[in-house]
């Protein structure tokens, strides 16, 4: 299977034409212009490796990440960092290359955390090889988080390994009514407690907390915290936006700030994640106004689910990281054949 | 002098005299890092205290087409700041300022001088400290942990410096201004942070870094677990990750090991026990009570034949102090020793060590070990005298065979430490050589002429070409250009 993927970005990066490489498909929305002839991944599918006392899984890119998560979970073993999966055909590979991480960012780390090695078919066709299935490894340049999170454009990736977490014996949701600023200041003053915080999430007035962890110290935490207990499927739907607040014709925006920012002056419905550093906002504001409010606090806005891209999804970059990444870009893939134009025009 | 003196005289246009060293007596405490066996004076030494002045040398240095090597507290084990001898050695040491502790959004900004345990020291008063903490942690700087991913006993739970890491700021050898990452999280684009912690100073000049403070955990305690057989202990390892416990620390050490630190510090351990676990757990009292209790039975079924729980902060730190100096303990009972810091899964634990005791028959030489067990990092110490050149051509051979048998077994030819000069051999084992190039494409898109820390971390081909006729010719390594220890 690889060496026909090999064999096909061969053949176009000789023609000099564009793949657009893509799993399920599950993710099309996000990014800029979908661009060149579809390279379907899902042919090459599996688990590679999964021993639960090492805390590692190895997946093939087509694997569907929904067949992964019922396999850990059967282990007692999760993805920590809770990826959304905007459908049941999202896959392993795109879940890397998306590079999205869930409810648990905050307590957990990000996605790239996670990722401990890759396989890779570069714009020459060739297979490389990345990182590990070992914790920790210093060798080489870390180009396996590198590729996570580049939207297909530096690579095919072929095969991932993922650091795994125990799920937790005990858990509780609970909800307060509290105004946004309040909340924003208990999100950043619980997180700077020993308290089993693993997600949450304000919106209109309601702050949802979760505590993850043993069954004692979810108990005592969530008398700390207070507040009425509430079904956990709400945070499926804050995951996969199937929660109320993400439908609409409205542009939704994904703010990523410092946690600690103050809300922020901007028209529209705000719904605020991850202790207060994501901030998801319901508005047709102008692009360049939302940019310019993200940036003022040092923070960036990217435009996450839209009809009308024309402002660019990703925030713009400075030029000397610009320059930067296209000099990667030309590494990777010098033909420029990997998602033309979907992470930024120039790549 | 002749060719340090345009450089030193284009220094000393925005350096004042006492930033710029050139004179042997003055340069000499820069000629190695803590692998002491590579040795080299740099050409000159720029001391600079402001990111400006870091910006100049770095201009500079670029537009004479010389190289830059930049260093922090010089406590690395790779000779990743080995001095270049034709250019500048950059010391990170004037830049020492803790710039911000903001408690509510639980973060530091510090410069790279700033010593790591300094952080937790400051971030104390708070109730938050800064996580990765490497044994030498009272001497190695920020700066220094970010060029080399720095990990420490707590990785397993808490991570390495990469997941502690929000930001850094710099400049590329060209002195451009680079900000990558920053307080608010997921920056757009590639994830060029990632890239650059663990580069090894070879990508960019680091000036300001951001951390990320947590809340210390309430309460600590360690379990000390003996086995007669080192395969159980390692099989004991396993069985804890299983029962879906994520232990705060989980350290090994063998016999030799224990005995060697019981001569040193008096931790207590059992010398009698072919190996020893250090396992502990932290969190909320109620937490670590319940964990311990589950700790306790999963090693009591694994075989523990004896288990010690700390009773308090006393006791805690006692049993952890022995691991701690581990290192300057082999070094009382020999005259030398030789650190590898390999990574292996941990499944395949029994055989390495098996391998390893093997390599000491092999090569006559004494061999403890000390494991980071949770995280599979193994810390094998050769003993050897360094006096003796064969003893010292046993040891790198003996280094050399372990190393590859990390690689084999699916693991890594260093964990923590980085390349540097020192395993850069070993890297043509662990990669093919479209990695390396790939590697060096990255190195080009930074740093196109290749003048920061040249000859570090990535091989050329041509060097695996010949590193590979040499394994070719009998296993037997000549001596290489520089000396090995």
């Amino acid at each position: 299977m690889i060496e026909a993927f090999a064999e096909r970005i061969r053949e176009a990066a000789a023609r000099g034409s564009g793949l657009r490489l893509r799993g399920g498909g599950s993710k099309d929305f996000y990014g800029n212009v979908l661009r060149g002839e579809i390279l379907d991944t899902r042919g090459h599918a599996g688990i590679v490796a999964y021993e639960p006392t090492e805390l590692v899984v190895t997946a093939r890119c087509g694997t569907a990440l929904g067949d992964l998560e019922a396999q850990l979970s059967a282990n007692n073993q999760m993805l920590a960092f809770e990826p959304p999966h905007f459908g049941a055909e999202a896959t392993v590979g795109g879940c890397v290359a998306a590079g999205l991480s869930g409810p648990r960012r905050a307590a957990a780390g990000a996605l790239r955390d996670f990722v401990l090695g890759l396989k890779l078919v570069d714009g020459r066709g060739e297979l490389l090889s990345f990182g590990g299935q070992v914790m920790k490894n210093v060798a080489g340049y870390d180009v396996s988080r590198l590729v996570a999170g580049s939207l297909g454009t530096l690579g095919l990736i072929a095969e991932v390994s993922l650091k795994l977490a125990p799920r937790p014996q005990a858990e509780a949701t609970l909800r307060l009514e509290m105004p946004q600023a309040r909340a924003l200041e208990a999100m950043n003053r619980w997180a700077g407690q020993p308290l089993p915080i693993s997600a949450t999430a304000w919106h209109d007035g309601e702050l949802t907390v979760r505590l993850s962890g043993s069954a004692a110290g979810v108990r005592a935490a969530a008398a700390k915290v207070g507040g009425a207990a509430v079904d956990a499927a709400f945070w499926t739907g804050i995951r996969e936006q199937s929660d109320a607040f993400f439908s609409g014709p409205e542009p939704l925006w994904r703010i990523s700030v410092p946690s600690t920012s103050t809300p922020l002056d901007l028209a529209g419905d705000p719904l605020i994640e991850w202790g207060g550093g994501l901030r998801w906002l319901k508005s047709g504001e102008n692009p360049q106004s939302i940019r310019d409010a993200a940036k003022r606090c040092t923070g960036h806005a990217t435009l996450f689910r839209a009809a009308d891209k024309s402002a660019g999804c990703f925030a713009p970059l400075e030029p000397v990281l610009a320059r930067l990444h296209r000099e990667l870009k030309s590494a990777f893939d010098p033909a420029g054949i990997f998602n033309p134009g979907r992470l930024y025009p120039e790549l | 002098m002749g060719a340090a003196l345009p450089v030193v005289k284009a220094l000393l246009e925005f350096l004042p005299q006492r930033a710029v060293l050139h004179q042997e007596e003055d340069t000499r405490p820069y000629e190695c890092d803590g692998l002491t066996a590579y040795r080299q004076l740099p050409m000159v030494v720029a001391l600079p205290e402001t990111e400006e002045q870091v910006q100049r040398v770095l201009q500079a240095c670029s537009s004479m087409n010389v190289p830059v090597v930049p260093r922090g507290a010089g406590t690395g084990l790779s000779g990743g700041a080995l001095p270049p001898g034709d250019g500048v050695l950059l010391s990170m040491a004037k830049f020492m300022r803790v710039l911000r502790i903001d408690p509510l959004a639980r973060l530091a900004v510090v410069q790279p001088g700033v010593r790591n345990a300094v952080v937790s020291e400051l971030a104390a008063p708070f109730g938050l400290y800064y996580a990765p903490d490497p044994s030498s942690q009272i001497a190695c700087t920020i700066g220094g942990n970010v060029a080399e991913n720095s990990g420490g006993v707590h990785c397993l739970k808490y991570g390495l410096t990469l997941h502690n890491v929000l930001g850094l700021r710099g400049f590329t050898i060209d002195g451009e201004p680079i900000e990558l990452g920053g307080a608010a999280p997921d920056a757009p684009g590639y994830d060029l942070l990632a890239l650059a912690v663990g580069s090894e100073g070879m990508l960019a000049v680091v000036t300001e870094v951001t951390l990320k403070l947590l809340p210390k955990p309430q309460t600590a305690r360690v379990i000390m677990a003996s086995f007669d057989d080192v395969e159980k202990a390692g099989a004991a390892v396993a069985d804890v990750i299983a029962a879906g416990i994520v232990p705060a620390g989980l350290e090994m050490m063998d016999r030799p090991a224990t005995r060697a630190v019981e001569q040193f510090v008096a931790a207590g351990y059992d010398l009698e026990a072919a190996a020893i676990l250090l396992c502990e757990s932290d969190g909320a009292p109620e937490e670590v009570e319940d964990e311990i209790a589950r700790m306790k039975t999963v090693l009591g079924r694994a075989g523990a034949t004896r288990m010690t729980v700390s009773r308090d902060e006393a006791e805690r730190l006692r049993f952890w102090s022995g691991r701690k100096s581990a290192f300057p303990a082999v070094g009382r009972i020999s005259p030398d020793y030789y650190c590898m810091d390999g990574t292996i899964p941990r499944k395949r634990l029994g055989e390495v060590l098996g391998f390893i005791a093997a390599m000491e028959q092999k090569y006559g030489l004494r061999c403890p070990n000390v494991f980071h067990a949770g995280d599979g990092n193994l810390h094998p110490l050769i003993l050897f005298d360094a006096n003796n050149p064969d003893e010292l051509h046993r040891t790198e051979l003996f280094a050399a065979e372990v190393l590859e048998k990390c690689v084999e077994v699916g693991g890594t030819i260093t964990g923590e430490h980085g390349v540097g000069v020192e395993k850069i051999n070993q890297m043509c084992v662990q990669f093919r050589p479209p990695e390396l190039e790939l590697f060096h494409a990255v190195k080009r898109a930074f740093d196109p002429r290749g003048l920061l820390n040249p000859g570090k971390a990535v091989p050329t081909l041509a060097r695996c070409a010949e590193y590979g006729r040499m394994r070719v010719h009998g296993g037997r390594l000549p001596h290489a250009e520089l000396p090995r220890f």
